[in-house]
């Protein structure tokens, strides 16, 4: 079920997801070779916990699932081709000339933030950075077309034209999704499909939109049985960029601006 | 937080269980254990050791699965 929202859920959602992206800009302020990914989850923690609001991510189970250990964190850090999920830990220390997504979720007066910003820790590869590039620009692709109105692959096929164009692969078992009151709420929002399918957009509806890419050819993210951890199929790096939106009539608004 | 999935699969029956429950013999080798889909059911669709299906698997607990659908 897609839940629309009114005026006034979408005024607490902007509350959730602007706290969401305060603590994605501290984060990017912080971040530095040398940090353990643990001490980017206690600044998160700490800094989400200051703000009156709690970490989504902390002890999550995902619906309809039994015997998953619940989410340990606040933030999932993934690191080159760890696509998503990632468990802060006090062993793995951010290097140079890598790429950490860090993905955060803030709950706040009842409703969800949700959002995701690929780092690039000093100096990588042209091939690496114009992957982080180019799954940003899907991001922004994907919400152009967010539209009331349009369908809901119309996003999907955004993303996925584009992040072909490179020659990269588009992540499938991992997608978006609804958000609002849940965490992961209806529809699921997948980075693949075809144009003009799918449900129709309408106002008030509220998306995470969760572009996932790789280099190389992996179209899933796959995790050892019992970790959370998902990371590409041929070890190639993949990057990751969200944002929570809400459908307008006309352009989407970013709640986590 | 992305959310995963549950991932699709062909398979072969290998074994009718009580309550509707089935051994597959999924295309990557591995065995599951699998039900059968309300739909499924819903047709009277039989389902008979050596049909080929698809079959639905949680990411969670690979060793399990929901038959959707018995290919002609």
């Amino acid at each position: 079920m897609i839940t629309i929202k009114s005026e006034r859920e979408l005024e607490l959602m902007r509350e959730a997801g602007g706290l969401t992206a305060r603590v994605l800009d501290m984060l990017e302020a912080e971040i530095a070779p040398g940090m353990t990914t643990l001490r980017l989850d206690e600044l998160a923690e700490q800094f989400i916990r200051d703000h009156h609001a709690v970490p989504s991510f902390l002890n999550y189970v995902p619906k309809g699932e039994v015997g998953v250990t619940p989410y340990p964190a606040t933030l999932c850090v993934s690191i080159n081709e760890e696509v998503v999920h990632g468990v802060p830990s006090a062993k793995r220390i951010i290097r140079e000339g890598e790429i950490v997504s860090v993905d955060c979720g803030v709950y706040k007066s009842g409703y969800h933030g949700d959002a995701a910003r690929t780092f690039i820790i000093g100096t990588v590869s042209p091939e690496v950075r114009q992957l982080v590039d180019a799954t940003r620009e899907c991001l922004y692709l994907g919400i152009a077309q967010a539209v009331a109105g349009n369908r809901l692959h119309d996003i999907s096929a955004a993303i996925e034209e584009h992040a072909r164009s490179f020659g990269y692969s588009v992540i499938e078992n991992m997608v978006g999704h609804g958000i609002g009151s849940e965490l992961h709420e209806d529809p699921a929002v997948p980075n693949y499909g075809r144009r003009h399918t799918g449900v129709r957009l309408r106002a008030g509806m509220t998306l995470a939109i969760e572009p996932m890419i790789a280099l190389g050819r992996s179209r899933r993210a796959v995790s050892k049985r019992g970790a959370w951890v998902a990371v590409t199929e041929d070890g190639k790096h993949s990057a990751h960029f969200e944002h929570t939106i809400a459908i307008r009539d006309g352009a989407a608004e970013i709640l986590t601006k | 937080m992305a959310k995963e999935e549950s991932i699709e699969i062909e398979g072969e029956i290998l074994e009718a269980l009580p309550n509707a429950q089935f051994r597959v013999k999924l295309e990557n080798g591995l065995e599951v254990l699998a039900h059968v889909s309300g739909k499924i059911r819903m047709h009277y669709i039989r389902i008979l050791p050596g049909d080929k299906v698809k079959v639905q698997i949680s990411p969670y607990d690979l060793s399990k699965g929901r038959i959707t659908y018995r290919y002609k």
